[in-house]
């Protein structure tokens, strides 16, 4: 939790600082977070939800940044616990996107309307809504927000099970007292290697999260569901 | 009667492992036809990709069940 708060202060300090006095041609910190956002803009809401992706882009960027200090966590000495690794952080943020994205849908062609989207797909033979009803209600407003919360969660729980399973097992073989000393250095190796793993994972996991709650705010905005 | 062999642990990690051979399947089939279809028409790779995630992302709640069940109901 106070580790949560200190990420967002230095996510906030850097932001300010790139911020502060706009120049023409950007400084180091400037660039930073103007690539930072203009990232998450150009690559992911616009490209995803097209035009309209723009008005939410400031949100997309918020989470993204959000989400990838918090993973960062997960491999920076003496830390190496991300805070998303507690699944309250991830539900939370998992919640705020399924609002968001039924929000946005209701509020672009009234409840009914949006709802029957969701309940009853157009282009599908009648008597097949029979079956797709109950899995089309299940996958919208239940799995959605469980797998956004959970993906994040296991993968970075899981990240950081595997590292302290490396790290104790060169432990453990360090002080078991017999030839196996010797395989101490792999075990200490490939928790080093399994550290840079868990960055490309903590990266990617920020970029999946923001991504499919993109995905989800374009369907909702679609004519058609 | 004498015990030959004895196994402990908890029989969640051997749930996961199975509820994670079908999702294994289904992302990389997910992913393949990604790049073949990138492959073949390079100008469709950013119209394809949110079928991309929309896909892996429902292929791999499956295997995020299967994490989450031995937490849920494990001893």
């Amino acid at each position: 939790m106070v580790l949560c708060w200190g990420v967002t202060a230095v996510i906030l300090a850097v932001m300010l600082g790139a911020v502060r006095r706009p120049q023409l041609v950007p400084g180091r910190l400037q660039w930073v977070g103007e690539s930072a956002y203009s990232f998450v803009r150009d690559g992911i809401a616009r490209e995803v939800i097209g035009h309209e992706g723009l008005r939410f882009a400031p949100y997309l960027t918020t989470l993204f940044l959000f989400i990838l200090g918090n993973n960062l966590l997960g491999i920076i000495p003496l830390v190496q616990i991300a805070p998303t690794a507690k699944i309250a952080i991830p539900m939370f943020l998992a919640i705020i996107s399924w609002v968001m994205f039924n929000y946005v849908g209701i509020k672009r062609h009234g409840f009914v309307k949006y709802f029957k989207g969701i309940l009853f797909m157009p282009g599908v033979p009648k008597p097949m809504y029979l079956l797709v009803t109950p899995i089309e209600v299940f996958s919208t407003l239940i799995v959605r927000p469980f797998t956004l919360a959970v993906r994040l969660f296991a993968n970075m729980f899981a990240g950081h099970l595997l590292l302290l399973v490396f790290t104790l097992g060169a432990a453990y073989l360090l002080t078991v007292g017999n030839f196996s000393v010797v395989f101490t250095p792999v075990s200490f190796g490939m928790a080093i290697v399994m550290t840079f793993f868990e960055l490309l994972v903590e990266v990617l996991q920020a970029y999946v999260f923001v991504i499919l709650t993109s995905t989800y705010i374009a369907g909702a905005l679609e004519e058609e569901h | 009667m004498s015990v030959l062999a004895e196994l402990s642990g908890n029989l969640g990690a051997v749930g996961y492992g199975l509820a994670a051979i079908g999702p294994g399947i289904g992302v990389g089939i997910v992913f393949a036809a990604y790049i073949q279809a990138t492959a073949r028409q390079p100008e469709s790779a950013g119209l394809t990709r949110t079928y991309l995630f929309v896909g892996f992302a429902l292929s791999e709640a499956l295997a995020l069940i299967g994490f989450v069940v031995p937490f849920l109901f494990g001893t």
